[in-house]
Order: C-alpha cells, then structure tokens, then sequence
C-alpha cells in the first residue's frame, strides 16, 4: 500500500492528468468519516459524524455560523492538529487508510490534501515563490520541474495570462480574487488529489466569487472537492453533494438536487427555505 | 527519498532540542542567581546573627567597628525609590492618559517613542545630571542641601522611569474596550469624567502593574544612587543628607580591593539578596496581575 | 448649563496638564544635553577618543574604555543574540501548555525584572570564580547576555506572535513543517520586530555600568585589550570614575564621555524606532 508512507517519489515528475486516471483503480468514496465527535478543550464541535465523500467530485458543507462545518473541513487536512487541548474521536479514512493513525506524517497527507481558506492568504513573497513554495519544502531542486508546476498551477487557476510577466511581483499587491486564485494555484502545484476550501469567496466581491465558482466546476475533473460555504446559491450552483449540517451534527446528505429540492430533514427545509441561519 | 525524508525530520528533532535548551538558559540563571546568593548569604550568617541584620542601626562593614544593619541601607534605598515614585507616576499617568485619550494617532506616534529615550539614556548619565545640575538647583531654595542626597537622586530617577508607567498604563488603558468608553460619552459624559469615571477604574489592575514594575525598577537602580545619593549609610529619613542604598553598597565594596571569601565578600550577597527579595516579591505581584487583567479582556 | 461648562473646563485643564506632562520629562532631557554639551563639547576631539587614561584630566581619554565597550558589544551580541531568539522561538511557537510551561512564564517575567546589579553578583560568582575567567571581557559579556536576555526572548516572541495564523495555516496546508514554517514564513516576517528588540537590547548592554563594576571591571586600564581574556573597563565606568573625582577637570571629561555615550545611544534607538516603524507597516500587510 504505497499511500500508507505517502511516499513522495512520484512527485519528482509530472504526474499523468488524472482524468484518464483508469477507473478501475479508484475507489469508491475518497473520504470516509466514520462516528467523529471532535471537542475543543471541553466543547463539542462535532457529534458523531458520518458520511462518505466521492472523488472527482464537489461536495459542499453549510449550515449556519458555528455548525461545525469548517471544524470537519480541517480535520480532514488535521489542520486541528496544533490547535491546543483539540480532540478527536472516530476514524477519517482517506483512500481507506485512517489519517489519524500514528503511521501518517501529517505533512505527508497534507501534500495530498491541499487547503484553501476563507481569507485569501498569499505568502508576502512573490507570486511564484508562492506557487513554488509546496515543491520547495519538499526537497525537490529541479529548477524546470518547479517553473513547469507553477505555470501549469497558474494556468489551471486561470491566473497565468494576468500573472505571465509579473512572476516577481509579491503576492500580497494582486487584488482580492486573484490572491484567492493564487492561493489555489499554491494548493494545486504540489498535486494533491483532494482541495478542501474554506468559505473561499466569503471575503471577494460578486465578480471574482463567480470566476472561482467556474474554477471549482473545472477543477473537479481531476480533484475531489470539498467546499463550506455560507451561501447557499453557491452550494447549489457547483456541488453534485450536500451536507447540511446543525449545531455540531450532519442533518443530512444528499445529492445537491435533491437537498434544494426535496429534503428529507424539515429542519434541512427551515434552513434552505431561509428561515433561519 | 526515504532516507531525505528521515534526515529532515531528525533535523528537525535535534533542531527542536537545541531551541529547548536555549530556553532552558532562563531557568539555569534563575537557579544559579539564588543558588550564588543563598550560598554566600548562608556564609554571612554563619557568622551574623540574623537579629542583627535586621535590627542594628547601623551598616559599617567597612570600618573596624562593625554593625549589619541593613535597615540603614533600606532606608536610603525607601528615601530615593519614594521620590522616584512620587514623581514618575502622577507624570507617567497623565501622560498615558493623555496620550491615550486626548491626542490624534500622529502625535501619539511621535511622543511615545520620544519619551522611550528617557528610559534609554544610561543611568550613569542621569547620575551626573542629579550630581552637577539638579543638586545644585535644588540648593538655591534649600540651603540645608547636601552634594550628596536622596531627594535629587531620587527625582531625576522618578524622570528616568517616567516611560515605564506612562507605556505600560497606556497599554492598558487601550486595551479597554471602546464599548465601555463609547457608552459614557452616550450618557453625555466629558472625556475627563469618562478617563477618571470609566476608563481607569477599568483598566486599574494594567496600571497598578506598571506601577509596581517601575517601583521593583527604582529599588534596584544602581548608577544614579551611586552617585548622587551618596555613599554614607545612615537610617534616616531625611531628603537632604547623604545617604547609602543597597545598590550603591554594593558598588562601593566592588569598587575596591575586597578580598574574596572574606565577610566584607559576603555583605554584598546579604544585601543583594534583600533586595533580590524585595524585587521578586514586587515581580510577583505584577506578574500575577497581569494575568488577571488579561484574562478579562482578551 | 453651568456644571456642563464646569466639566468642559476642567476637560480642557487636563488636556494642557497631559500635553505639559509628556514634555516636562523630555524639557530635563533636553535642559541636560544642554548643560551636557555646554560642559563637555569643547573637550571632544579625536585626541580625547583615541588617549589612554590619565592622571591628569587635561590629558585623559577615552580609548581603552571605548575599545572595552566595543569587545562587550559584539561579544555580548554574539552570545544573547542566538540564544535569546532560539529561546523565544521554542517559547512562543513548541512550548505546549502545561505546569512547567507557565512556570517558565513566571520565571521569564521575574528575570526581566531582576535588577542589573544582582546580575552582577551572579557573574562575579560564577563566570569570575566558578569559571575562572576573572575580571574579563569574556566574564563581562557573559553578564550582560544573560542581563539582556529576556529582552531578547520577549522581543523575539512579541515579532512572532504578530506573523498572521492564515501565513502559518497556509503553510500547513502545503505540507510544511512547523520548523519549516517558522524558517520560511515566521522569521521572515517577524525579523524586524526581532532586530528592534535585540538592538534595544544591546543599546542598554551598552549603558550598563553597575553589573560590569561587581564582576570587576576596572576603572583605570591603561592599555587597550587584546583578547577577550583581558581585563577591561568601558564608557559608563570611566565616566562614572571621572564623576566620582573632585578636580573640575574630569567633570568636564565625564562630560565629554557622556556626550560619545549618548550619540552611540541615540544612534542605536533610533535605528531601533525606525526599524520598528518600517516593520509595523510592513506586518500590517
């Protein structure tokens, strides 16, 4: 079982475009969440959760502020991990390996399950040391290896022709959604097989938020994506499933479709239908 | 790859091990400070009776007649730090208060790292100051004014640790909620009833810190006794005589040729660890106030 | 109407009694330098920075006692500086919560506050004796080290904490190690909040007289040393000598030395206050 070490050797060469990756070899669910309760310190942020995610797909997380949503994303990455007196029970299994096993190097699975987060937040460096920082830390040296990752990065991000003569300048001066883009470019160079993305266009303006949703449509060819959100137009607009979650429990999971139309949870409905939240 | 991916995480570990041990360099000093002074005052006793030490009135290890009272060297310690404080926090506060309440963000910036010089200027050179400039001054309204004398010592401290509660209040008085202050000012409360009504009380703890920590500071200040205070311990509390604080006993005794493992040695680890006491009592307090006031507004 | 205008006045008093306040320090400051330049700038020439020391005040200067400072200077530098931000850096980002954690907390807080002299003491006892280093430089510096070294450490934790979780959280996300992160993200940032504060730190190892006179630094060297082993004297201390002597003549020397004291002070705070200013816009991102 390669993934067990996440070993990085086949990182030092471009991968071959997952989209004719052979089916044979994918397995059914990606992320299986079985009976997770988390707690910071002594609150409970999660209640016993499970649920099941697809590849090659959008899922969506929302529910209203304080679900605990954006506490599942980040265990899913451990991003929790540092967090102090944090807590975790169950099993998230990633390609049917348990990531909270003590065999995983935390920054091994995180190559593999690449984050973007609410506030854009590039690095004050420039844009490709941004993109090229992943490969960096990995050890990898090969100066056209990492100039190819970070065009092919910018590119899949639509951020190349904007960027292309200005790989220099420092990442912090590009306006709000193209830092956002940048950002997912930085998650994207290191070829991670699942993006988690944290209310990515909370803080960017109507226009730049649609140029991220066709992003994310895009981008599910080749990467499995979880996406929390606020807004649920977004949820319904690019995810193929939905989780809604309430005070710390999944309500419910379904195909988008049918959680905007035809939800089994009445509180689901309340929630959808605007009633609170 | 393996074998990369092992050397950078044992790198990592003995990295980790190496900033461990830098910290551990505090904690080293802070047993061996107490270590030296315990040993050597442990010495001291040995041969001094502690109701001697604490209750002669006289400190004349220097002389053939000799007499431990370090209440003599207390006092001039209590005479030059009391003036400092008398000085130092009703200035220290206003300026805080004004800096924090009354003044745009641009004076601020350029006031508040001025005054910081104050507490930069090495306080040899504020010794000097009280010795050729404030003594003299002073002595044209009081005659009775010796060259050597706490009052001036002390003042031109009180100016040195002037930035120490004027920063420290003012960090606290801004860490006071604008709610609080916005809701007095709704009520058709003046800023001045709303600093002294509102605003202090809130942030009193974060005050009475500085305060304390620039009381420790003046306990311990050296340079400035040394030379202006003078060098004649004698229980008083009168301003106007020479006088001997701790800090400058044991300057003086450094100045000269002491032998060491003699008792002359070991007075001067007696009196600093009075007055290690007396800041670590002071520390203390503030360190644990602190905390309280964090805790409620953060 | 009229307690209103009562309170508008006294508001008003106060505002002139605040902005008296924070200039009556900086006017002693500014009467001082006066007195101070009056008295000792036409005894400052290139022949009074580079003369030994002297019986005869006319005669005396300050070399030996500068090229003092300036060994205590970099070797205090050398030892405080990686030891003090290694300390900070393993505080503020490796140290879990626990007892001993906020035991070293207290303790951190009580060295910062633990007076120079007793540092004093503690050098004399142990570098000059336990160690055998003897009055030196070498014992010197290592007094001050350990003098400045909380301001150091808090300085060093104080630019850390600034460095945005979302920096470190995108680090992270990228597979980085938490030393990487620091190496790569947090040092970068917090670099000039850490120079400012271990510049400030030397600024004050320069100015201190009291520790250096316990562990036995001379007042009167009349050669410039050679090696770190040597015994030495520095500016605080030769001026503090010249202050301690009747003749009106080292007045006027001592006041000279405070003038060359105080341009290496100013000099360096104000390096320190620009750097922090640079910094704080920068962080500010």
């Amino acid at each position: 079982m390669s993934f067990i070490t996440f070993a990085p050797s086949q990182q030092k060469y471009p991968k071959t475009d997952s989209t004719i990756y052979p089916a044979m070899n994918l397995p059914k669910y990606k992320i299986t969440i079985e009976n997770v309760s988390s707690y910071y310190g002594t609150v409970q942020a999660l209640k016993d959760i499970n649920m099941n995610i697809l590849p090659l797909s959008v899922t969506a997380f929302i529910g209203p502020s304080g679900c605990g949503k954006s506490t599942l994303l980040r265990n899913i990455n451990r991003m929790n991990d540092y967090i102090p007196d944090f807590r975790l029970e169950g099993s998230i299994k990633f390609d049917g390996v348990d990531i909270y096993s003590k065999f995983i190097e935390v920054e091994n699975l995180r190559k593999q399950i690449g984050m973007v987060f609410q506030k854009p937040n590039p690095f004050p460096k420039s844009i490709f040391e941004n993109v090229a920082f992943g490969l960096r830390i990995q050890g990898i040296k090969d100066k056209s290896y990492i100039e190819h990752q970070v065009e092919k990065s910018l590119k899949q991000t639509f951020l190349w022709d904007e960027v292309k003569d200005n790989l220099s300048k420092i990442g912090t001066a590009l306006s709000g959604g193209q830092q956002q883009r940048l950002c997912i470019a930085r998650a994207l160079a290191v070829e991670p097989e699942v993006v988690l993305m944290d209310e990515p266009t909370s803080a960017l303006d109507p226009i730049a938020t649609a140029k991220i949703e066709e992003l994310v449509i895009e981008l599910k060819r080749q990467y499995t994506i979880v996406i929390v959100t606020h807004n649920m137009q977004q949820a319904a607009r690019i995810s193929d499933q939905t989780a809604f979650f309430y005070m710390g429990s999944l309500i419910e999971m379904d195909a988008t479709s049918k959680i905007f139309t035809n939800p089994s949870e009445k509180l689901t409905e309340n929630y959808i239908s605007g009633h609170f939240g | 790859m393996k074998t990369d991916r092992y050397t950078l995480l044992l790198t990592e570990r003995i990295i980790k091990r190496l900033l461990q041990g830098a910290a551990l360099v505090t904690v080293f000093t802070t047993l061996f400070i107490i270590g030296t002074l315990i040993f050597e005052t442990y010495n001291f006793f040995r041969e001094i009776p502690l109701v001697n030490f604490l209750f002669d009135t006289e400190w004349t290890p220097l002389f053939d007649n000799k007499k431990y009272g370090i209440l003599t060297l207390l006092s001039g310690t209590f005479l030059t730090t009391f003036f400092a404080i008398v000085i130092a926090v009703p200035l220290g506060l206003s300026i805080a208060i004004y800096l924090n309440e009354y003044t745009n963000k641009r004076i601020r910036n350029i006031l508040k790292p001025t005054l910081e010089l104050l507490a930069a200027v090495p306080s040899v050179v504020y010794g000097f100051f009280a010795l050729t400039v404030v003594t003299p001054f002073l002595q044209r309204f009081i005659p009775a004014l010796s060259t050597f004398n706490s009052l001036s010592a002390g003042i031109v401290m009180g100016i040195m640790i002037i930035p120490f509660i004027s920063s420290l209040s003012e960090d606290a008085l801004s860490a006071v909620p604008s709610s609080l202050r916005e809701a007095a000012y709704g009520m058709g409360a003046t800023r001045f009833q709303t600093v002294f009504k509102v605003t202090v009380p809130a942030a009193n703890s974060g005050i009475i810190v500085s305060i304390i920590l620039a009381i420790s500071r003046a306990v311990g200040e050296t340079m400035i006794v040394a030379i202006a205070a003078g060098q004649q311990p004698r229980l008083t509390l009168n301003p106007l005589v020479p006088v001997e604080t701790i800090t400058a006993y044991i300057v003086q005794v450094s100045m000269g040729d002491v032998p060491h493992n003699s008792m002359e040695y070991r007075t001067i680890f007696a009196a600093g660890i009075t007055l290690f006491i007396f800041t670590f009592i002071l520390n203390n307090i503030s360190f644990y106030l602190r905390k309280k006031f964090k805790e409620r507004y953060e | 109407m009229n307690n209103q205008k009562k309170n508008r006045l006294i508001d008003k008093a106060f505002s002139v009694w605040g902005f008296t306040s924070s200039l009556l320090g900086l006017i002693a400051l500014a009467i001082f330098i006066g007195d101070i330049l009056n008295t000792g700038l036409s005894r400052l020439s290139w022949e009074f920075i580079t003369s030994l020391p002297s019986r005869f005040p006319n005669r005396a200067g300050i070399y030996t006692a500068l090229l003092g400072s300036a060994w205590i200077l970099v070797l205090t530098t050398l030892i405080a500086f990686p030891i003090g931000v290694m300390a900070g850096i393993y505080l503020e980002e490796f140290q879990k919560k626990s007892r001993f954690a906020n035991l070293m907390e207290i303790n951190l807080s009580n060295l910062a506050g633990v007076p120079s002299i007793i540092y004093g003491l503690l050098g004399l006892e142990l570098f000059v004796r336990a160690y055998h280093l003897g009055p030196s430089i070498v014992a010197g510096s290592l007094t001050l080290a350990l003098l400045i070294l909380p301001i150091i450490i808090v300085t060093t934790r104080e630019a850390l904490r600034a460095v945005p979780q979302s920096i470190k959280d995108a680090s992270y996300s990228l597979g980085a190690t938490k030393l990487q992160t620091i190496w790569y993200h947090c040092l970068p940032i917090s670099i000039g909040g850490i120079f400012t504060g271990v510049i400030l730190a030397i600024s004050r190892a320069v100015g201190e007289a009291a520790p250096l006179i316990v562990v036995g630094a001379l007042a009167y060297v009349p050669f410039a040393p050679k090696s770190p082993f040597d015994s030495f004297s520095v500016l605080p201390i030769q001026i503090f000598n010249w202050i301690s002597r009747p003749q009106s003549g080292f007045t006027v020397n001592a006041a000279a030395g405070i003038i060359v004291l105080l341009l290496l002070t100013f000099v360096m705070n104000g390096l320190a206050i620009y750097l922090r200013y640079k910094w704080q816009k920068k962080v500010k991102l």
